[in-house]
C-alpha cells in the first residue's frame, strides 16, 4: 500500500496531460467538419471520402471559395469507433463550432452521431447507407448515397421485365448483406416476385456450392440475387458456373469494382448489377445528363490521387456540393438557413443521381440513380 | 504524510479531488465528455487490473462483458420496458452468473492457454451480439433509451462528467478495500506463487474466480454507463480490438495500481484527441509514445514513476 500513497504525484501529472491540449483560434472562414473512417475496417469508405472532400475544398478555396469566405474543412478519423465518432461530433459542435458537417462514413457511426448534431441544430449530410438514417425524417439530417433498398428495388424492376417472378437469393451473414437481404424481402412482394429459396453464408466461407445446390433444386426457379458484399459474392459467381446453373444470376452494388471482376473471373460473364453511373462513366450516351458530372469528377480524382474512382468519395462529392449549393442560395452561414436551403435542393445533378429533396425526403434520389450493368467481355456495359 | 497517504482511502481520495479540480478547467461540453469516457474507461481497467496486476491471469476477452453491460441497458428496456438502471443492475447479474460459470474452467489453465481461452470467450459474445442482428440491431448497432431518474432526463456532458466520476470513485474504493483485504493478499500471494499460496491455506481456485466475477462486473458496468452516456451502442466496444485496448490501458498505466488503471485509461483516451492535428502521422505518433513509455518506465507509468520519487526522496 506504501507504493499506492505515493502515486498522489502521479494524479497531479495526469491533471497536467489533461489540460495540455487547447482550442484552436477562430477565423473568419466557414467551418465544415467531416467525421470520416479513414482508417479502420472502414477505410475503403472513408479513405476516397476524405481525399474527395480535402480536394475539393481547396478546389473551392482556389476560385474564391463560397459567399467570399473561404472554406475550412476538420476532418477527423473515427477509425468506424461509433463511439469515437460521438466524440469528434460533439468536439466539431463545441469546439470546432462548424456549421455544418459532412461525413459519416459508416452507419453505426452515423447513427451514433445523429442525436448530437440535432441537439445542436447542425446540418449533417451522412455519407451512410442504410435506410434507418433518414427513415423516419430527422430534422438536420441528409444523406447522399442511395440505399439498399433501392439496389432491391432496380434489380427486382429488371426481373419483372423480362417476366421473372420465382427466384432464389443467397446472401452472407455480414452487415451489409444482412440489411441488403431484409430490405430485399420487404420489397419483392411490390414487383409479384416470389423468393422460392432463402440460402446464406458466413463471410469466410470458401465454398458455397451445397447452398447454392439447394436454390438449383428450388422448382420453377427463374434466376437468383445475392446481395452481398466482399468476397463471398465472387465465389458465389465462381460456384454458380460451376453447377451449371443456367438461369441469369444478379449481384448487387456492393460488389461494383473491379476486383469482382478480376476474382470471378469467365464466371462474371452474363451476371447483371445495379450500379452508380460512376462506374460506366466513359460509356454513358453523351446525351446523358449525368455524364458530364461524372466525367469530371472521375478524372480529377484519377489525375489527383492517381487511384481509381469509387462510388464512395462520389458520395463525398455530392454530399460538399449539396453544401455548398445550399450555403450560396442561404447567403449566409447560419445552421438553420443551411438546412431549410438542402431540404429545397432539387434538380441537383450529382455522382449518384438527380436529388430532388422534400421536408419528407432527406435523400432525395430515384431509382434511376441506378444503372443496370450487365459483365460482358470482362468490362460492364450499360444495358438499359 | 505518508502513511496518511497509504490509508486505503487514499486513492479513491485522490481521484475524488482529481474529478473535483479538473471541473474547473473544462472549457466545453467536448472535454467534459473527454473526461467522462476517461472515467468510464479506468472503471473497466480497475477491474480488470485486478484481475492482471493482483491475481496475475491476463484475460483478453473483457470486451466480452463489456458489451454484455452495454447491450443490457439497450436490450432490456427496448423489449421489455424495464428501467435503464434495472437493466444495468440486471446486466451486471448476468455477467456475474456468466463469468462464475466460464470462470470455474477457463481459470483453471494458466498462461497462453488462459489468454486464448478468454479471448475465445470473448470473440464468442462479440459474434454472437453482431450475428443476431433481431435483438441487438446487428453490426449497426442499436439506440439506447435515454436514462431518466425519477422524472428528470439525465443528458448533457457535464452530469455525466459528475456520474461517471463518481462510479469511477465507488470502483476504485472498492478495489482499494478488496486489495487490502484477506482476499486481496491471498491474490498477491497467488500471484507470487500458486504453490506457495495453496501451501499457506489459501483457496486458489476460488480466489482466482471471485476476482474474476469482480472484475467482469467492473467491465459490465462501465459497458452499460457507456451505452447510457452515448444512446447509442455498437458491437465493436465487445471485439476483441477493445480488450487488447483494455489490457494495453492496464499495462501502460501500471499493473496492480488502481492509479496506474486510470493513468493509462487517460493517456488512451486522451491523446488520440491531442494527436488529431497530425493527421496521417497520428497512429504512429501514438505507437511511439507507447513504445517510449514502456521502454523508460518499464512497470508502468505510475509504478515507476512513484519508484523514483521514493529513490529521490531516500538520498
Amino acid at each position: 500500500m506504501a507504493v499506492f500513497g505515493k502515486c498522489i504525484r502521479g494524479a497531479a501529472l495526469l491533471a497536467g496531460v489533461a489540460m495540455v491540449w487547447a482550442a484552436p483560434a477562430a477565423a473568419d472562414t466557414i467551418k465544415i467538419g467531416a467525421p470520416l473512417s479513414v482508417t479502420g475496417p472502414a477505410s475503403f469508405l472513408g479513405d476516397p471520402e476524405a481525399r474527395t472532400l480535402q480536394m475539393y475544398v481547396e478546389k473551392l478555396n482556389a476560385e474564391g471559395g463560397v459567399n467570399g469566405k473561404q472554406l475550412e474543412l476538420i476532418v477527423y478519423d473515427d477509425s468506424a469507433d461509433a463511439n469515437k465518432a460521438r466524440t469528434f461530433a460533439t468536439r466539431l459542435v463545441e469546439d470546432d463550432q462548424v456549421v455544418a458537417v459532412v461525413g459519416g462514413s459508416t452507419t453505426g457511426t452515423t447513427m451514433a452521431m445523429i442525436p448530437v448534431f440535432e441537439e445542436a441544430g447542425i446540418p449533417f449530410i451522412s455519407l451512410a447507407g442504410a435506410v434507418v438514417i433518414i427513415d423516419p425524417v430527422k430534422e438536420f439530417t441528409f444523406k447522399t448515397p442511395h440505399t439498399d433498398r433501392m439496389a432491391c428495388e432496380k434489380i427486382f424492376a429488371d426481373m419483372q421485365t423480362q417476366g421473372i417472378a420465382r427466384i432464389g437469393m443467397i446472401s452472407g451473414t455480414g452487415g451489409f448483406d444482412k440489411s441488403m437481404r431484409e430490405q430485399c424481402l420487404e420489397v419483392v412482394g411490390n414487383y409479384g416476385i416470389e423468393i422460392v429459396a432463402d440460402e446464406t453464408y458466413g463471410p469466410s466461407d470458401s465454398d458455397m456450392t451445397p447452398q447454392l445446390t439447394n436454390i438449383k433444386n428450388a422448382a420453377g426457379l427463374q434466376a437468383v440475387v445475392n446481395p452481398g458484399f466482399g468476397q463471398g459474392p465472387a465465389i458465389v459467381t465462381r460456384n454458380y458456373k460451376q453447377l451449371g446453373i443456367d438461369v441469369p444470376l444478379y449481384q448487387s452494388h456492393g460488389v461494383a469494382s473491379k476486383s469482382f471482376i478480376d476474382l470471378a473471373g469467365d464466371a462474371a460473364e452474363g451476371v447483371r448489377l445495379p450500379a452508380s453511373a460512376l462506374l460506366v462513366a466513359e460509356k454513358l450516351p453523351d446525351d446523358d445528363p449525368q455524364k458530364a458530372v461524372v466525367v469530371e469528377y472521375k478524372t480529377t480524382y484519377e489525375e489527383k490521387t492517381g487511384q481509381p474512382v469509387s462510388t464512395f468519395g462520389g458520395h463525398a462529392y455530392d454530399g460538399l456540393m449539396i453544401l455548398v449549393e445550399a450555403m450560396q442560395r442561404a447567403g449566409s452561414e447560419d445552421p438553420k438557413a443551411i438546412r431549410d436551403e438542402i431540404e429545397k435542393t432539387s434538380g441537383f445533378m450529382g455522382t449518384a443521381g438527380v436529388v430532388n429533396m422534400s421536408p419528407d425526403d432527406h435523400m432525395g434520389l430515384d431509382l434511376t440513380a441506378f444503372r443496370m450493368l450487365e459483365i460482358r467481355g470482362g468490362d460492364w456495359t450499360l444495358v438499359e | 504524510m505518508g502513511r496518511l497517504l497509504s490509508h486505503r482511502l487514499a486513492v479513491p481520495l485522490v481521484i475524488a479531488l482529481l474529478v473535483v479540480a479538473l471541473s474547473f478547467a473544462m472549457p466545453s461540453n467536448f472535454y467534459y465528455r473527454v473526461a467522462a469516457l476517461v472515467w468510464i474507461s479506468a472503471l473497466a481497467v480497475i477491474g480488470l487490473n485486478l484481475l492482471m496486476g493482483y491475481a496475475g491471469q491476463v484475460s483478453l476477452g473483457h470486451a466480452g462483458f463489456f458489451g454484455i453491460g452495454a447491450y443490457a441497458v439497450a436490450v432490456l428496456p427496448a423489449q421489455f420496458g424495464l428501467h435503464p438502471l434495472v437493466a444495468a443492475l440486471l446486466g451486471a447479474f448476468a455477467t456475474a452468473a456468466l463469468a462464475f460459470l466460464v470462470g470455474r474452467p477457463i481459470l483453471r489453465l494458466k498462461g497462453h492457454y488462459l489468454a486464448v481461452a478468454t479471448l475465445g470467450f470473448g470473440i464468442l459474445i462479440a459474434m454472437t451480439i453482431s450475428n443476431e442482428a433481431w435483438l441487438t440491431g446487428g453490426p449497426d448497432g442499436m439506440p439506447v433509451e435515454r436514462l431518466t431518474l425519477f422524472g428528470w432526463r439525465v443528458r448533457g456532458a457535464d452530469t455525466w462528467y459528475w456520474i461517471t466520476g463518481g462510479l469511477l470513485v465507488i470502483g476504485a474504493w472498492i478495489a482499494c478495500n478488496l486489495v487490502a483485504s484477506p482476499t486481496g493478499r491471498a491474490l498477491r500471494a497467488l500471484h507470487d506463487s500458486e504453490v506457495a499460496a495453496r501451501v499457506a491455506g489459501i483457496d486458489v481456485a476460488r480466489a482466482k474466480l471471485t476476482v474474476f466475477v469482480i472484475s467482469a462486473v467492473y467491465a459490465s458496468v462501465a459497458g452499460s454507463t457507456l451505452a447510457l452516456l452515448n444512446g447509442f451502442v455498437t458491437p465493436d466496444k465487445a471485439n476483441f480490438l477493445h480488450s487488447i485496448e483494455l489490457v494495453t490501458m492496464v499495462v501502460l498505466g501500471g499493473m496492480g495500481s488502481v492509479l496506474g488503471s486510470l493513468a493509462g485509461a487517460a493517456i488512451l483516451v486522451v491523446l488520440p484527441q491531442v494527436l488529431t492535428g497530425f493527421h496521417d502521422y497520428e497512429h504512429m505518433i501514438l505507437g511511439l509514445i507507447m513504445m517510449v513509455i514502456m521502454i523508460v518506465l518499464r512497470a508502468g507509468i505510475v509504478p515507476s514513476l512513484a519508484a523514483l520519487f521514493k529513490g529521490r526522496w531516500k538520498k
